[in-house]
């Protein structure tokens, strides 16, 4: 993007590169290592936390071994090979050299790395973990693979202006007047889970809005929604439900993960549940909102949602009900119009739901007014969403929980 | 729309309120369920789902996706009939036999249900399901000899 070349080349001008020179060089480590079992599985899990193989694996490409392209405002970035492979990955690299990558964003040779690398949030990792991700990686079959070049119209050295002004290197602090869950999650998002890399907005040069943060941003076309109060998330998240979704990708009153999150969600998969809890109670305490405020989005929503599923409801109607109850009684064959029955009005919904499941029959040989039992051809489910429709056609507000009244009725309570 | 009939898969392309009945005869052409009514009054559409007689006139095909029918023709065949069939034919529990398929259903409801069912627990059954010839006493004792059948008795 031009404007943003332009913008980076002002900015180079006004703080005339100082503090933005290039690194040395770190030697070569030695080769091959060997790794403690429990330190590379700690190390695994952290990679998955971290949704290393998103940028660094390609569509049907060998693990870890680099080749994605990553579509940024500026260029097209290839995800490098992470593979102990001499030559074309890390394999040179020594713990040292892997350490001043993810925490000042510098590569082996010296050279800055680009942002979309984000050492803006793996600059808060430990020591202990980045020692840990680095026995994973240097374990991890070498790939013989080159890196492809990336098409981003910007110099290096222009990287370290950027890093001058946006970057900030250092080990994430806790916050003592938060619990120690509340300090491991924000440990875990803020770093190595570098959720603001998506969810929170950017400038035109790229950096995180830090005074917006988690307010929702932009990846790969898609919109990565607001975490904080802002959130548009028509039931507001809890603890439980957020922990449920980051590891299964889905959460009852809430949508599947879909697009760049579906992948972070099938990692997380591989993670913990206590560091997921820990990260679903950061990120919840981000919704700033009142319980009150937010509760009451929460029922506005599962109304609609109600609503929703009276339109479920209305497609029974008309096949099961509709042919009778569409023609009035006027008609031979013909039933009450629904919107004129008693059994809609009243308090509960246990009398339409024995008249639907048993129909209305006149003792045993004697005459009468008849209507067929559907049990058995309803569900539980299917005859919830009927009573739904049903109601909403009296005019009077929704029954509360019909589901519930449903499955008493279904147990054999009389 | 997915149907499983009788064990078999069906996948059938018609409107979700498409009663039951109608896919079965012309769809899948198996006429032993009948049309008698069209208003659930009669019985002699009656098919099983999931073990359950229903009405398969007034049974939109929408709500029974994805759950077991069994039709007459599910429950043998001419020339290798099922116990219920063979309990009709030995007391020749018909008339003109338009209700009968809708009866033998109904009638098999119950007894997969409970094999020793009673003769009168039987007409109890068999109450929503109407004969205009007035055949009901041999078709109460069918249903009995189908349930000595089920259970083994020769």
């Amino acid at each position: 993007m031009i404007s943003g070349v332009a913008l980076l080349t002002a900015l180079a001008i006004v703080t005339g590169f100082s503090g933005c020179a290039s690194r040395g060089a770190i030697a070569p480590g030695a080769q091959p290592q060997s790794f403690p079992r429990g330190q590379v599985a700690k190390g695994a899990e952290l990679a998955h936390l971290g949704n290393c193989l998103g940028c660094h694996t390609a569509v049907d490409g060998k693990p870890y071994a680099g080749g994605t392209p990553i579509k940024t405002p500026f260029g097209t970035i290839y995800g490098t090979n992470i593979t102990p492979d001499a030559d074309t990955g890390i394999g040179r690299w020594s713990l040292e050299a892997f350490t001043r990558a993810l925490r000042e964003g510098v590569d082996r040779d010296g050279r800055h790395l680009y942002p979309a690398f984000p050492y803006d949030h793996f600059t808060k990792v430990t020591d202990e973990d980045i020692a840990a991700l680095y026995a994973f990686l240097m374990t991890r079959e070498p790939v013989r693979q080159e890196n492809r070049t990336n098409r981003v119209p910007i110099p290096r050295a222009f990287v370290g202006v950027w890093k001058s002004r946006y970057f900030t290197p250092g080990v994430y602090q806790p916050d003592s007047s938060r619990s120690a869950e509340w300090n491991r999650g924000a440990y875990l998002v803020q770093g190595l889970g570098h959720c603001g890399a998506c969810h929170t907005p950017r400038n035109k040069l790229g950096a995180e809005e830090k005074d917006a943060a988690f307010a929702g941003g932009e990846v790969e076309r898609w919109h990565a929604p607001a975490l904080n109060a802002a959130s548009p998330s028509p039931v507001p998240w809890t603890v439980e439900a957020l922990q449920q979704y980051l590891r299964h990708g889905i959460a009852d009153l809430h949508a599947m993960s879909a697009g760049p999150m579906q992948e972070v969600t099938h990692d997380l998969s591989n993670v913990a549940d206590d560091a997921l809890r820990a990260m679903a109670t950061y990120i919840v305490s981000l919704d700033t909102r009142s319980d009150a405020e937010r509760r009451q989005h929460a029922a506005a929503a599962l109304e609609r949602a109600g609503k929703m599923r009276a339109m479920q409801g209305n497609t029974i109607y008309d096949g099961a009900c509709a042919d009778c109850h569409n023609r009035g009684r006027a008609e031979e064959g013909g039933a009450l119009e629904l919107p004129l029955g008693t059994a809609l009005t009243v308090p509960t919904p246990r009398n339409l739901a024995y008249i639907i499941r048993d129909g209305i029959v006149p003792p045993e040989g004697e005459r009468g007014s008849w209507m067929p039992a559907f049990a058995g051809m309803l569900t539980n489910e299917q005859l919830t969403d009927l009573l739904i429709y049903l109601r909403a056609l009296s005019g009077q507000s929704a029954w509360p929980d019909v589901a519930r009244e449903v499955r008493n009725i279904s147990r054999g309570d009389q | 729309m997915k149907l499983d009939v009788n064990g078999r898969a069906h996948e059938v392309d018609a409107d979700p309120a498409t009663p039951l009945l109608y896919v079965l005869r012309e769809d899948l052409k198996l006429n032993g369920a009948k049309f008698g009514c069209g208003l659930g009054q009669c019985g002699a559409c009656t098919v099983l789902a999931d073990g359950e007689a229903i009405f398969s006139c007034i049974t939109p095909i929408s709500v029974v996706q994805g759950r077991r029918i069994t039709t007459l023709e599910g429950l043998g065949t001419a020339e290798k009939p099922g116990p219920m069939q063979r309990a009709f034919i030995e007391l020749q529990a018909a008339q003109c036999g338009y209700c009968i398929p809708g009866m033998m259903m109904r009638a098999q409801a119950l007894l997969e249900h409970k094999p020793a069912a009673s003769e009168a627990e039987i007409r109890a059954a068999l109450q929503p399901n109407l004969c205009r010839c007035g055949t009901h006493m041999r078709i109460v004792r069918a249903a009995v000899r189908a349930g000595e059948l089920m259970r083994g008795k020769s």
